[in-house]
């Protein structure tokens, strides 16, 4: 005899447990803590931070820590709280071009003024196994330079000065919040910048790929990238004046990219812009990318390809909304299946009685 | 050829397009720049040039779709109302597209759903005009793909599984099933065999006679235009340089532009 | 629960939402777009639907949640703990009991009343996505009633099957105006939007969306008139209850394939048995 499945509730419980418990391993070994992901997996809480749209990194490191690593699932988690949070004070623009530089190149000049600064990076190093960390081998204290650095004026703003990048300056209008509003398509470009600002890094990586590989191409360099620290300020009004609440690490990326312009306006290059939480140069590179293939419109490009279509791009670019709804195949779909079954066995039967008068038929 | 067969437009009724001084311009001569013209109602007006002419942009801005940046055009609606196309907002605008008008693509595919069958192709106008009779949908489908000479018996198969040109009679049938008072063409052999071609241009002209439809068509063939319109505009860099009526321009071409298309033309 | 407001969400966002909602009942049909929030559960797994009964609950409402129709599916469990949690409000499985009742794809069997709100969970509330993916265009399409293009599925349909293949989320018209998604219910609980007394409230949180039938609204499902719109039915009828006009689930029993079909509303079902739910 059929009873119909109770207790889901104890089922849940035992589930969630269960899941507590493979989240720990193995006892014999010392417990991760929260610090130990902050200090140590730094891209990851920096990843975290970017697409949760959520600077701390204390609870972005306890987010990874609860979802044993699952990056997207710890955006879930740090997102769903960040939408709990009161919002106190809206913060002035940052001024990337007085950053606190750790890292700053560019691809368009050999040699710029304040230098190039490789910084921690990837690059260059050789992709081979390091097994000294397998063996938990001390490291040795990096070399840091003396002297301060010399003022890192933005490569950007030089072609500016010559008038040969498109100029961006801030219209004094308030920008759209989609934290706050629904999407409204065809959205403006503040909007788009922080929808992909919180897009899947996975995702804007591949679409941006696909505009190199020819699906949209704009023939990029890479103006700039700089990392390092900025000042966030809050204009108080007791006070009549801005004031610094801390700092934040961000990375930005500057595309240069192939030239638009009219009758009236003499060819310029145009931009593509990329910024994020942390160190997260991958990132902003291809934020960059797909914000310049976005602008294919707006500067009178054809719109043939997957990366210049906006509406494509951005609806689908958020992993918690993606992933949200790809899992959700997995809740119970009985129903609507057992409507399915109903339609296809009446189609069935009516196939097979016409197959059969086909038959009979032919035998008369 | 006999081209007495094509009745006369109606001139007592009132004209079905008036265009005043339209513009619409990308670039220095890109586009089209002050044309004027008047259609009547059972007029084939042929709109040739050659490609980048500005003869596409012009039918663009005649049809609707996109808007002049100077000059209008007024649209004599069936109920009798004369409407500033783009003075009306845009939901009237594609309504009309969707009532009164018709409008062939000279790719197939762009005016075709591709995704559906012949027969919903054909009756997809009639739906939106609130028909709600499944059999007598199919009926009229099948009718059309008579009279468009297509096999009625291939009214379930999908568009991608017909030629080129029984596409275009589909995408033909499709647009006239409703009786539009008005049909935009664009093209309409483009980019078929010459020998495909001959066959179609001779059912249009079929069609065109047996409803009395009133007809913009833009070509850059003058065998096509001269079959099938009352009257030519020519168009050169943006302008028209040429307007009459079919036989006059073609045997007896005024500007040096139409004599050298005319005369580039090998007569059969 | 320490920590959060009542029913989770804020008072400004409640506000926003109910602003929306009043929209929508004014407007029957129609899509609103409205802030949406995350919420501590996935998108997709009614985010929409929980946010809309956050913004209408009351501490002295009683609420009903269903999954496929039934209260003791996880789905189900989880969103009446969350709200136990976060708003401490009396729930009850119950049909007549409930002041509100989330529901996933089905509408309860017994007849609603006035006073009574159904919130649906919505997974793509724009019924013409699948023709047109734009959102852009759909909303134009909505604007200027260009719904031509819904009947050509339905055309396709009967085209190649012989019958209207929609078998869930079969799309209606309200109040003679807009084309509207009703959730993915299944067709058999069209005809209970139809003229409700209760209001109905639908809620797509990934997609921002919210809609409304207010009560005694005519809602109409698409079709034609020589292929007039059909509910699902069952030569079989529930195993444990008997009924023979509910929708019905198909229960495997065995290896061999044998199975027999039982009411898909638990609180129905149970009543008719005469159980206690």
């Amino acid at each position: 005899m059929y009873v119909a499945v109770k207790g889901g509730e104890q089922a849940i419980a035992n589930a969630h447990q269960l899941l507590g418990d493979r989240r720990r391993g193995d006892r014999e070994l010392a417990e991760l803590s929260v610090e130990q992901i902050q200090e140590q997996l730094r891209l990851a809480v920096d990843r975290v931070m970017s697409e949760a749209s959520l600077f701390d990194p204390e609870l972005a490191a306890l987010a990874l820590k609860q979802a044993s690593g699952d990056t997207i699932e710890a955006v879930f988690l740090l997102r769903a709280y960040r939408t709990t949070l009161p919002r106190l004070a809206v913060s002035e623009p940052v001024d990337t071009s007085a950053m606190r530089i750790e890292r700053r190149i560019s691809a368009t000049y050999k040699d710029i003024p304040g230098g190039q600064i490789l910084g921690p990076t990837y690059d260059y190093t050789h992709r081979l196994l390091d097994f000294m960390q397998l063996a938990e081998g001390e490291i040795p204290t990096p070399a840091r330079a003396e002297q301060a650095l010399e003022s890192c004026p933005q490569i950007l703003e030089l072609l500016n000065a010559e008038g040969l990048i498109e100029r961006e300056a801030d219209d004094g209008s308030e920008p759209y919040d989609i934290t706050r509003d629904p999407p409204d398509y065809p959205v403006d470009r503040a909007a788009r910048l922080q929808m992909l600002a919180r897009g899947d890094e996975g995702y804007l990586l591949s679409l941006a790929y696909s505009t190199q590989r020819g699906y949209g191409r704009n023939h990029p360099f890479a103006g700039e990238i700089r990392i390092g620290q900025v000042e966030v300020e809050i204009f108080v009004e007791e006070f009549g004046e801005r004031i610094c609440i801390g700092e934040i690490p961000v990375s930005e990326c500057q595309m240069i990219n192939q030239f638009g312009g009219s009758r009236e306006v003499a060819p310029q290059f145009t931009r593509g812009y990329g910024l994020s939480f942390g160190h997260n140069e991958r990132k902003t590179m291809a934020m960059a990318l797909v914000d310049r293939a976005l602008r294919a419109e707006e500067l009178g490009e054809p719109v043939n390809s997957p990366a210049q279509q906006a509406e494509f791009v951005l609806a689908h670019a958020d992993s918690v909304e993606a992933s949200g709804f790809v899992s959700h195949l997995k809740l119970p779909h009985y129903v609507d299946f057992q409507s399915e079954l109903e339609l296809l066995r009446r189609l069935r039967r009516a196939h097979a009685a016409s197959q059969k008068a086909a038959s009979d038929e032919e035998v008369i | 050829m006999n081209r007495s067969v094509l009745p006369r437009p109606d001139l007592e009724r009132p004209a079905l397009l008036d265009v005043h001084n339209v513009s619409r311009l990308y670039g220095p001569d890109k586009g089209c720049q002050e044309i004027n013209f008047r259609l009547h109602a059972g007029e084939v007006l042929g709109i040739v040039g050659e490609s980048g002419s500005g003869k596409s942009t012009l039918l663009r801005v005649l049809a609707g779709l996109e808007a002049p940046d100077a000059g209008h055009v007024a649209y004599h609606s069936a109920n009798d109302d004369t409407l500033d196309l783009y003075a009306i907002s845009e939901a009237r605008r594609r309504a009309l597209l969707r009532l009164e008008w018709g409008l062939i693509h000279q790719n197939p595919r762009d005016g075709l759903r591709m995704g559906v069958s012949a027969g919903a192709n054909i009756g997809e106008r009639l739906m939106a005009l609130g028909q709600r009779h499944y059999g007598q949908l199919r009926a009229a489908g099948q009718d059309w793909m008579g009279q468009v000479e297509l096999d009625p018996g291939r009214i379930d198969d999908a568009p991608r599984t017909f030629s080129g040109g029984m596409q275009q009679r589909l995408q033909i049938a499709r647009t006239l099933v409703t009786r539009p008072r008005l049909v935009f063409m664009d093209e309409p052999t483009g980019g078929l065999d010459v020998s495909v071609q001959a066959r179609l241009l001779d059912m249009i002209r079929t069609l065109v006679r047996q409803l009395g439809l009133s007809v913009v068509l833009v070509t850059h063939d003058l065998a096509v235009a001269r079959l099938l319109s009352h009257r030519l505009l020519v168009m050169r860099r943006s302008r028209v340089v040429e307007a009459g009526l079919t036989d006059q321009i073609l045997d007896d071409p005024q500007h040096a532009y139409t004599q050298l298309l005319v005369s580039s033309v090998l007569t059969p | 629960m320490n920590g959060y407001n009542f029913a989770y969400l804020d008072e400004q966002t409640k506000r926003m939402i109910r602003r929306a909602l009043l929209k929508a009942v004014a407007i029957p049909g129609y899509q609103v777009p409205f802030g949406g929030r995350e919420m501590p559960m996935p998108y997709g797994w009614g985010t929409g639907g929980m946010q809309l009964t956050a913004s209408i609950l009351g501490s002295d409402d009683v609420l009903k949640v269903i999954d496929q129709g039934a209260d003791d599916t996880t789905n189900a469990v989880s969103i009446r703990a969350f709200f136990q949690r976060v708003a401490g409000v009396e729930t009850t499985t119950a049909t007549t009991s409930a002041s509100v009742i989330q529901t996933r794809h089905r509408i309860p069997e017994a007849a609603l009343s006035h006073g009574q709100i159904l919130v649906f969970q919505v997974p793509i509330p724009e019924p013409l996505r699948f023709i047109e993916p734009s959102e852009q265009e759909t909303r134009l399409m909505h604007a200027l009633e260009e719904y031509g293009v819904m009947h050509v599925k339905l055309y396709e349909d009967i085209a190649r099957y012989g019958h209207i293949a929609t078998t869930y989320a079969y799309p209606v018209k309200v109040d003679d105006r807009y084309v509207m998604d009703p959730s993915p219910i299944p067709k058999f609980d069209n005809p209970k939007l139809h003229m409700n007394e209760a209001l109905m409230l639908f809620g797509a949180g990934r997609e921002k969306r919210l809609y409304a039938i207010p009560p005694y609204t005519r809602v109409e499902s698409l079709d034609f008139e020589d292929h007039p719109f059909e509910i699902q039915a069952w030569d079989e009828c529930c195993a444990l209850c008997g009924s023979e006009t509910s929708y019905l689930d198909e229960v495997i029993t065995d290896d061999a394939g044998n199975r027999m079909f039982v009411c898909s509303d638990t609180d129905y079902c149970m009543t008719r048995r005469g159980e206690v739910a």
